[in-house]
């Protein structure tokens, strides 16, 4: 054959093989968001929001001590976690070329990579034995994930403002620590409200951590040392159990969580790509 | 017309010598610096205490059982007492390693597509979508695992898959949908965007001198392209095994299709088995004496050292990779 | 009476030296402009009188700068108070633009911990009014610091300056972002500004510098060749390089 038809057709063929990832990787995204919608949508009724958790043979009941037990724990968990993550990158971009600043990135870095697992895990070990399942492990394993987000996101918006806002302010006779907290700040804020929304709904939707530090509670809040009920750790535990409308629950559980995701998403998109 | 100069009041009353908020400056800028550096400082708390805390933990197992733990293949609870992390380790790597066999080729034409195919336009659009991907939480993952991939499997593919490969161990035995290479996929789902995004970045970081001069040369659009990810090839190895590291630490997706079999070896891809994080996740309640805590503790310990040491290669081979492509390093 | 001595100044960026040995007098109440082809450090010597050029990484300053009787270089000295008494207002107009027009005058007070809404509002009135900015801007002081053109973006960060109450006006260049007519209204300004304050200006138009200043200095290559009575300079400099300049036979 022509030697130049081959590579035509070679060229062709490749094309099409890359078109073809695009397909293969977005037919489970839509599956996904698909099936989420269309089966979580059933579940969806006033008692979805209203009833606690069914006990087993009670027929319908609803998720809404998981939302209550939810919010605490994502509460509790930035309560530490957007402080620290805040004055961490608030250093890290301040004084971002000296030796210790390169030491710490590097371990945000790594601490960003442990799997959320490996984080309940040592909730477990150095909360949960002393405490019990609580909802304080939990939220102290969701923090440590949350930290090194916010650190990241933060120190990057900070970067962007650009040179001249800074030597406006430093010109008007503004000290140094000063134009960080008001002015570099407040001119960053959008990104680092972004930051801190998508810290969010990563730990909304985290279970393994949850799983190992808090259990599973089918009742409403009851103190600092009990667990609470928790959306994403319902989905796993209602997915394997056998009761019919524990599953339908599950896939409202899951519907909730990816709207909730959905929007947070699409509306940092819109911030960074506006702002 | 004659403007007032002077503020009638306060400001001109401040004391504004040169010297006398010196002090005070100096103090806030000092303070500051102090302030957040602590803040930024608890990584070294927060690491080490990790660290510590899951080495305690493990203490009692490692104790009785040394290294052997990590060949062992024993994990009896009840009777004997015995646990071993073998066939978990070797199930983690597995499964990890089908993720990257099927979402690394995929990861590389997503980011192909994005930095040389298609449009700016487009590419917005399909960027956004993948980050969407990436956002979805692993248990729903796993939901749509159990529900929806696994009949679909059992169905549709893994028949016709027997039927063609059926002569070959891998792809023999009974197929009930979930499994070894069910795990793989979800696994390699989940990978995708990551992976992808730093290719793309990497592709993109290809200075277009390169693909100029095979282009004057009469090359198809292919050709370029191979050229740009040769130019890049240090990188994507870098982008797989940060894939690898994802992979590797993933809990609730895996153990909702993994079937959580503990054994050695899976008799076929659509066997089940069993990860260290699955077995963690699973067992870590059911846990009722020191012993059976702490030996889970230790394979959590274990995944924890095999994740850092893939994050921090990955890390560096990409951004050796990264600097090798803008050309600040010539080597 | 003398606003600035500035006694043998010179400044690096790391090796380079860029000032060299500058000495000049500055009058108070007066418009100084500084003049001369592009790196000749003119920028510089600007930022070395409110303490903004050692803020460079690897940049350095040695001599003195002598202003109401006291060397700003002084170890004692504060530069963040250096900089309330001498202003700057840069070259490409910088407003903040996420603050109103109204906080962006008044930032520099509340910063310094003036909280009274009353004598806010008085200083942001004058001040936008001193910047011959208040009558365009009066009724829309809500609306972002971005949202004006460049001209009135310029008179806007020259209020937020004066709004601080310095001494000095240090301005980099200000007109060359802006159209010529929005470049007329700020030179007119520069004029009436000048009755109560002093005014250095660094330009690459010469014939600005003939319209606006009183007195004005010739930078090339660092060094100060010329410096006087702007209308001397321009009739009868003294020094070849200075008339070869003027006359735009180089930069």
């Amino acid at each position: 054959m022509d030697y130049h038809k081959l590579r035509f057709i070679k060229d062709r063929l490749m094309q099409s093989l890359v078109y073809l990832s695009l397909i293969l990787a977005f037919i489970p995204l839509f599956s996904i968001i698909y099936e989420v919608f269309v089966r979580g949508v059933s579940a969806i009724n006033v008692d979805f929001f209203i009833k606690p958790t069914p006990t087993v043979g009670e027929v319908g009941g609803g998720v809404a001590n998981a939302i209550q037990g939810t919010l605490i724990t994502i509460g509790l968990a930035s309560l530490i976690g957007v402080p620290v993550g805040l004055m961490s990158g608030i250093f890290l971009s301040e004084y971002s070329e000296s030796r210790l600043s390169m030491i710490i990135r590097f371990l945000h870095d790594v601490l960003g990579g442990v799997p959320s697992i490996v984080i309940g895990v040592f909730a477990y070990a150095l909360i949960t034995r002393s405490i019990g399942f609580s909802v304080t492990a939990a939220a102290f394993a969701l923090a440590v994930i949350m930290i090194p987000i916010v650190t990241r996101t933060t120190e990057e918006a900070l970067k962007l403002v650009p040179m001249s806002i800074r030597e406006a302010a430093i010109a008007l006779g503004i000290p140094r620590w000063k134009v960080t907290i008001t002015i570099a700040l407040s001119s960053a804020r959008k990104a680092i409200i972004t930051g801190i929304l998508l810290s969010i709904a990563r730990i909304a939707g985290e279970s393994a951590p949850i799983l190992v530090s808090m259990g599973f509670w089918r009742w409403w809040f009851a103190g600092l040392n009990r667990p609470v009920a928790n959306l994403a750790l319902n989905i796993f535990i209602f997915a394997m159990s056998p009761f019919k409308n524990w599953v339908t629950l599950a896939w409202g559980s899951a519907l909730i969580l990816i709207i909730m995701v959905l929007i947070i998403s699409v509306l940092a998109r819109i911030t960074l790509t506006r702002g | 017309m004659k403007m007032p100069r002077k503020m009638p009041l306060f400001f001109n009353s401040l004391n504004l010598k040169f010297s006398s908020q010196f002090k005070n400056h100096l103090k806030g800028d000092n303070l500051f610096k102090l302030v957040s550096a602590l803040f930024a400082s608890s990584i070294f708390l927060l690491l080490g205490l990790m660290i510590y805390t899951l080495i305690e933990g493990s203490w009692l197992s490692i104790q009785t059982f040394g290294l052997n733990f990590i060949v062992g293949t024993t994990w009896d609870p009840a009777i004997s007492k015995v646990f071993g992390a073998l066939p978990l380790i070797l199930g983690t790597l597995v499964t990890s390693a089908i993720a990257l066999l099927i979402g690394v080729p995929i990861s590389l034409g997503i980011g192909l597509a994005l930095s040389e195919y298609l449009p700016r336009r487009f590419g917005f659009a399909i960027s956004f979508l993948v980050e969407l991907l990436a956002a979805v939480p692993s248990v729903v993952y796993g939901l749509w695992g159990m529900f929806v991939l696994i009949p679909f499997l059992r169905e549709h593919v893994y028949p016709y898959l027997q039927t063609a490969l059926g002569f070959i161990p891998l792809f023999s035995g009974p197929i009930y949908g979930g499994g070894v290479l069910t795990g793989g996929i979800v696994l390699a789902i989940m990978i995708i965007p990551t992976v992808s995004a730093v290719m793309r970045d990497l592709f993109s970081a290809v200075p277009n001198s390169q693909r100029e001069a095979i282009i004057a040369l009469g090359a198809t659009k292919w050709e370029t392209t191979k050229i740009v990810v040769s130019y890049a090839r240090s990188g994507v190895i870098g982008a797989a095994i940060l894939g690898l590291g994802r992979a590797v630490g993933e809990t609730m997706a895996i153990t909702m299709v993994i079937g959580n079999k503990f054994q050695v070896w899976p008799s076929s891809l659509f066997d089940a088995w069993y990860t260290m994080a699955a077995i963690i996740a699973n067992e870590l309640l059911e846990a009722t004496y020191d012993l059976y805590v702490s030996a889970l503790i230790n394979v959590g310990l274990i995944l924890l050292i095999i994740t850092l040491l893939i994050n921090v290669l990955a890390r560096l081979i990409v951004w050796r990779a990264m600097r090798l492509t803008r050309g600040i390093v010539r080597e | 009476m003398v606003k600035f001595d500035i006694q043998n100044l010179n400044a690096w960026f790391g090796s380079k030296h860029v000032l060299k040995n500058i000495n000049m007098k500055i009058e108070e109440n007066t418009v100084t402009a500084i003049i001369g082809p592009s790196g000749c450090g003119k920028t510089t010597l600007l930022r070395c009188l409110n303490r903004m050029h050692e803020l460079i990484p690897g940049a350095r300053v040695s001599g003195k700068v002598i202003f109401n009787g006291v060397n700003i270089y002084d170890n004692s000295v504060d530069p963040v108070m250096v900089r309330r008494k001498i202003g700057m207002v840069f070259q490409k107009p910088n407003p903040f633009p996420m603050m109103s027009i109204y906080d962006n005058v008044a930032v520099g007070l509340k910063l310094n911990g003036i909280r009274d809404k009353r004598v806010l509002d008085a200083a942001v009135k004058r001040s936008l009014e001193l910047a011959n900015l208040w009558d365009e801007v009066k009724d829309e002081l809500n609306k972002s610091g971005a949202s004006l053109s460049g001209g009135q973006q310029q008179r806007l960060c020259i209020a937020r300056a004066l709004a601080v109450e310095p001494e000095v006006l240090l301005m980099d260049e200000p007109c060359s972002a802006l159209d010529p007519i929005s470049t007329a209204k700020i030179e007119e300004l520069i004029r009436k500004l000048a009755k109560d304050y002093t005014i250095i200006i660094v330009t690459h138009n010469v014939q600005q510098a003939a319209r606006v200043s009183d007195f004005t200095a010739f930078l090339y290559l660092g060094e100060l060749i010329e410096y006087g009575p702007t209308r001397q300079i321009f009739e009868n400099p003294q020094n070849e390089l200075t008339e070869r300049y003027l006359t735009g036979k180089f930069g």
